[in-house]
Order: C-alpha cells, then structure tokens, then sequence
C-alpha cells in the first residue's frame, strides 16, 4: 500500500532498476552455456581531413553484430547542422541518439543566439555529454564542419576527451586509415585530392579490417555547400554470377500431349458489402 | 539528496520508515546497482551547487540567493496536487533547461509513466497525514 507512492519517477532519463536483474542474469546465462544478446556496433572506419576550403569526412558502410554483419549498407555520417557533420563509431543506437540529441540541441541554441552553430559549440555540448556518462555511452566521434571562423575537425572519444587536428581517424580500421594519412596528408590541398584521399583512407580500412566493409561514404563540407556522396564508391560489390543453371526452352522433346478440362460448377455465391463509410 | 557514501533511510529520525518505504535489505540499500546511478540521481543538485557557487563568486552573495528564492517559489505551491503530472515550466525556464533536450526528456518521461499513485494516499503523505 505504501510503496505505492513512492514508485513514481520524480524524474526521467536512465532507470537503473534491471541492473541487477541483468548482472543476475548475466552470470545464470554463462553458467548454463548461453550469452545474452550483443549491442550491435559499428566496427569501423571513420575519418576526416581539412583541406583548403573545408572539411572532407569519410565512412564504411558495415554494421556488426559480434560476428556477424547486421547492415551491409548503413549509413555512419550523421547530420548535425546544416553546416557540420559528424561520423560515429561504436555502438550504433548510442551514436545515432547522441548525435540527434546533440543535432536538436544546436538548433536550439542557434535559434536561439540568431547565428549558424560553431564546430566547437558541437564539440563542447558533446564532450559533456559523454564525460557525463563516463563511457558508458560507447560513441566514438569525428566531428567536423565550417563555420563562421573556417573549417575545424575534432575527434571525440567515448569518455570525452576530444582532440583537435587537420586529420583524423577513428574505429577499429583506424590505424589502417591512419597510415594512409601519415604517408600522404599535405595541408591545403585541393577538394579532388582530398577525396582521393579520404577514399583510400577508407579504403584501406574497408581492406584490411574485418569490422569494415561494403561501400565508402563521402561527405564533402565547404563554407555555402554541403555535398553528402553515398555512395562514392562501392569498393565491394557483391559478386556477378557468370553461368546459369536453366534450361533452355525447348531442350526437353515433348513426346505425347493430353489436354483435359476440369469443369467446376457454382455452388455458392454470397456477396458482403464492406462498410466503407 | 543521497549521499555518496550509499543510501540512507527516508524516514523520520533516520529510522527506516517501512510504512511509506516499504521493506529493506542490506544488499539493496548499500550498494548501487549501476556505477552511474548516484551520479546520475544528484547530477541536478550538482549542476544547480556549481552554478550557484559561480554566480556567487562572480556577483556576490545576493545572486544565489534571489534565484533560490525563485526556484523555490516555481517549486512548491503553484504546483498542483501530487498525483498530478506538472510540466515545470516556470522552473525550466529559470534554469535554462526550456532550450536544451536531453535523455531525461526522451526516456522515462514522468508524463508517460505507466503507474499513477493513488490519489488519496499521495495527498497525504504530502500532508504527512499518512
């Protein structure tokens, strides 16, 4: 009777209530053989990189799900503003709310201070964000976009530290895409090489990464244009079959033919009007 | 306000009250079951104590304590009975929160809870009648 009143939740967000529940359930499931279910994650290979008049971001399009791929075609660049951008690795729903968390929260905060939102504004709303939940949220990001003070590119990590740099990788083909950079990256290059670039980068990932794969995403952000390419390059089709199996009409002689009609009668025939009104 | 060091009982002197409360037991009341739950619970207060601490420092004692007295007001009598979901908006709007979205508007939202108290019994215990 009393317990009653004091179930209701004063407040939202997180309910901790299953925890145990769950750590229960954890340890009986082990016991008996069986796992519970995985998050699905993204394993993969984001990046970006600054070039002349802004800011070139990249991305796989696999999804997994421990070892199996979930989404073979999904997409990693979220939208934050119309001016910035952001790729997210780790777990996919805990990138996917955050960045539209974060997404509406600009918006506001645009609407409400009358400018286009900065690329630090982002990071920062982000970085509390994440370091608030001590990394629990598992959304490692690249955030990157123009504004108002030139392009900016940040790399945010899922406790929320954040780096600021002319390019940047992250997700499990991160270091694949990492050495592409170190060997070719030149400040103020040209739009075209700079997707080049990117597209290799990513590439090297999709390559030498099982958590990588499908097609390359390219998200191309200068001061008035925004040019979301999916695909630019599907680095893996799926493959074309060159035989076939049937049979040609015709390769089967027909020897004799016996054609007979089956007449059926009408026993019954009801009509019921639907009741469209 | 729970403390950090675990929970403690609710009741009058610090003596459980089992009557409102209900039962206890000792694994349940000592050890969070999340690392983030107490965090999570006092994050609120903590934002209100820093922020308040700023606005002292950086405009004396008077600040603090007039918005105190707002966020008092905005809390407690225009609210309506308890059973009856209040959408806080005079307290959104003094904390700033009416321009910021977060997960405690999206998940677990209190207007769409599933469970309503029982009216008479949630009058009084706010009248500690009970």
């Amino acid at each position: 009777m009393a317990t009653l009143t004091a179930v209701r939740p004063a407040f939202g967000g997180f309910s901790f209530d299953n925890c145990k529940r769950n750590a229960v359930l954890e340890i009986e499931a082990s016991k008996v053989g069986c796992s519970v279910p995985s998050a699905r994650k993204t394993g993969t290979t984001i990046c970006g990189v600054v070039f002349k008049d802004g800011v070139v971001l990249g991305a796989d399009t696999r999804a997994t799900e421990g070892m199996i791929v979930a989404d073979k075609n999904c997409s990693k660049i979220h939208y934050i503003s119309p001016n910035i951008y952001c790729c997210g690795a780790g777990t996919a729903a805990d990138t996917e709310m955050t960045t539209q968390l974060i997404s509406s929260n600009l918006e506001l905060h645009s609407l409400s201070t009358g400018r286009l939102p900065r690329v630090a504004t982002a990071n920062r709303m982000l970085k509390q964000m994440l370091f608030r939940y001590q990394g629990y949220i598992g959304a490692a990001l690249v955030l990157g976009g123009v504004d108002c003070n030139g392009p900016h590119l940040y790399s945010i990590y899922p406790h929320g530290s954040t780096d600021k740099l002319p390019y940047v990788t992250m997700g499990s083909g991160s270091l694949a895409a990492m050495a592409v950079f170190e060997d070719r990256y030149k400040p103020d290059m040209e739009e075209d090489a700079a997707k080049q670039l990117v597209r290799d980068a990513i590439a090297a990932g999709i390559f030498n990464d099982l958590g990588s794969g499908s097609n390359i995403d390219l998200c191309v952000i200068t001061k008035n244009k925004v040019n979301y390419i999916r695909p630019h390059d599907e680095a893996n089709k799926k493959g074309v079959r060159t035989g076939d199996y049937k049979y040609k009409q015709g390769t089967t002689g027909v020897l004799t033919k016996a054609v007979t009609p089956i007449d059926l009668e009408l026993l019954e025939e009801s009509v019921q009007t639907m009741d469209t009104s | 306000i729970v403390p950090v060091a675990g929970f403690s009982p609710q009741g009058a002197y610090g003596v459980q009250d089992s009557l409102r409360s209900g039962f206890t037991s000792v694994k349940n009341e000592l050890l969070p079951s999340h690392p983030l739950e107490l965090s999570e619970k006092n994050f609120q207060l903590n934002q209100d104590k820093m922020n308040f601490s700023t606005l002292r420092n950086i405009q004396g004692l008077h600040a603090p304590l007039k918005l105190q007295m707002e966020y008092r007001a905005a809390r407690q009598v225009i609210q309506r009975l308890p059973f009856l979901q209040s959408s806080n908006l005079a307290l959104d709007t003094l904390r700033n929160s009416d321009e910021s979205i977060g997960f405690e508007d999206v998940l677990n939202d209190p207007a769409h809870s599933e469970v309503m108290g029982e009216p008479h019994m949630m009058v009084e215990y706010k009248l500690g009648l009970l």
